[in-house]
């Protein structure tokens, strides 16, 4: 199938975060895929709004069945969380367990008046009540294929599409 | 190989010493701890991963700080935390440690960590527990204490993260230290390339050598242009006969005071392991001092401790 161009979907997102942008918004991107759009929102929308970015490793719902995640990297808030606007940055919307581990993590630097899923890509097949405010592009994805989102040497973002091993 | 720290497939199974433990795994646990040290400064400093696990610290010898900070660590993990001064209690109505052991594990502990003046005892719990129990050594006799020197060596990593151009000095009663011997194999391992130790002749193991490391007996040459030092506590409790003259020569030998520090790279850090004994191995005004990260290295060791808890729980048999 051909896949969207991830940076016309990013321009997307962008536009509609713009309108809810307020005094206590802030930018939480999910790592890797959900932090590098974070970081280039934040430059989109004006560069001034608080970015941070979440490992959620430590609250996968998995850690008993598989243990921990070869690669953990430190989750990175540098603003108070308490009373915020964060919208919460992902690259592809799956099951929404990942989402449910970010807002557990989330919750405890604090209680957020407010959280917004902006995600670029949701494929369905979610395992849980989580949905999506922001939507780049809704795509049928079967469940053995894997969607992600990479960056090339330039920096530019594309969505690639990998047969389940 | 037959390496009891890690199971069929090379995973950590128990942490039992530093030796043996391949670059991968060493690194792994301080990446981790990387991202534990976040978790300690935030409102709610935890999270989730050892939800119903029972982690029991059995101390046939007594180390406050070391129980306090593992306690602390299963605590962030949420895990629920037993720890039994062994000393004081069963062992001294005439239990072995076997029975002790088999008792927790009736009582479904999932992790022991365990401290013995005895070499060996660790490996021998190992040894004893079924597949997906897991040991730690938080220090067993003269032979390992493999989490402080993982937090040592994490701690030099913050400071120096360029660990392949560094010059490390331990200095003081190699010895007795379990200490150092896990510092040696851990910086080692990294690719540290000079681990120089200071020490009277009387305080270092025979053929310490054969650890790869320069020896030196005069602070003045040894602590020349090192960017670590990593003083040892000098043993008073584990010393049986004359080793020394008096703790006041020993101090005017190898204790760590400004003039001695100033040999060292202006950037120097420094480090102890604790208890302290101010005036006989470091001059309070060095412990104390700018260049001195004493305090930082506790801090750090209840992030390394809950990342090594945490790959050994991530590695259990039915994951």
């Amino acid at each position: 199938m051909s896949l969207p161009d991830a940076e016309q979907l990013l321009a997307k997102l962008a536009d509609d975060i713009r309108p809810l942008l307020g005094k206590n918004t802030a930018l939480v991107g999910i790592h890797s895929g959900g932090a590098w759009l974070a970081e280039r929102l934040q430059s989109l929308l004006g560069g001034n709004i608080p970015l941070g970015t979440l490992d959620i490793s430590f609250y996968r719902d998995d850690f008993n069945r598989i243990g921990l995640h070869p690669q953990t990297k430190p989750s990175h808030i540098p603003f108070e969380v308490e009373g915020s606007h964060i919208i919460l940055v992902d690259d592809v919307l799956y099951t929404g367990r990942t989402i449910r581990g970010a807002m557990n993590e989330l919750f405890d630097y604090g209680r957020p008046d407010k959280i917004t899923l902006a995600v670029l890509v949701d494929r369905g097949g979610r395992e849980m009540p989580v949905e999506a405010q922001i939507i780049g592009t809704r795509l049928a994805i079967k469940p053995g294929e894997n969607l992600e989102l990479v960056r090339d040497a330039a920096g530019a973002f594309h969505l690639k599409l990998n047969e389940a091993a | 190989m037959n390496n009891p720290q890690l199971d069929k497939n090379g995973k950590l199974k128990h942490l039992l010493s530093i030796e043996g433990l391949p670059r991968a795994i060493l690194t792994q646990i301080l990446d981790t701890a990387e991202s534990f040290t976040g978790v300690s400064e935030r409102e709610v400093k935890k999270v989730p991963l050892l939800r119903g696990k029972t982690v029991c610290n059995i101390f046939f010898e007594n180390s406050t700080r070391t129980r306090t900070t593992f306690e602390l660590a299963a605590k962030r993990l949420s895990a629920d935390v037993v720890s039994l001064n062994v000393g004081t209690s069963s062992q001294s109505k005439g239990e072995t440690i076997l029975d002790t052991v088999d008792n927790l594990i009736a009582m479904h502990a999932d992790m022991f960590v365990v401290r013995h003046s005895q070499s060996g005892a660790a490996h021998f719990i190992a040894r004893h527990v079924g597949p997906d129990i897991h040991v730690i050594n938080a220090g067993d006799g003269r032979h390992s204490h493999p989490t402080q020197g993982l937090l040592d060596v994490f701690t030099i990593r913050r400071y120096k993260p360029d660990m392949h151009n560094l010059r490390v000095a331990i200095v003081g009663d190699v010895l007795h230290s379990r200490v150092a011997r896990s510092e040696i194999h851990a910086l080692t391992t990294l690719g540290v390339p000079e681990v120089r130790v200071i020490a009277p002749k009387t305080l270092l193991p025979v053929n310490v050598e054969k650890l790869g490391v320069q020896v030196y007996h005069d602070m003045a040459e040894g602590l020349k242009d090192v960017d670590v030092i990593m003083m040892l506590r000098l043993q008073n409790e584990r010393m049986s006969g004359a080793l020394l003259p008096s703790a006041q020569e020993y101090f005017k030998c190898y204790g760590l005071t400004q003039e001695k520090l100033a040999l060292a790279r202006p950037d120097a850090i420094v480090m102890h392991p604790g208890p302290m004994n101010r005036g006989v191995e470091i001059d309070s005004s060095v412990a104390d001092g700018n260049q001195s990260v004493i305090l930082p290295q506790v801090t750090y060791g209840i992030a390394v401790r809950m990342a090594v808890m945490t790959l050994l729980a991530g590695n259990s048999e039915a994951a």
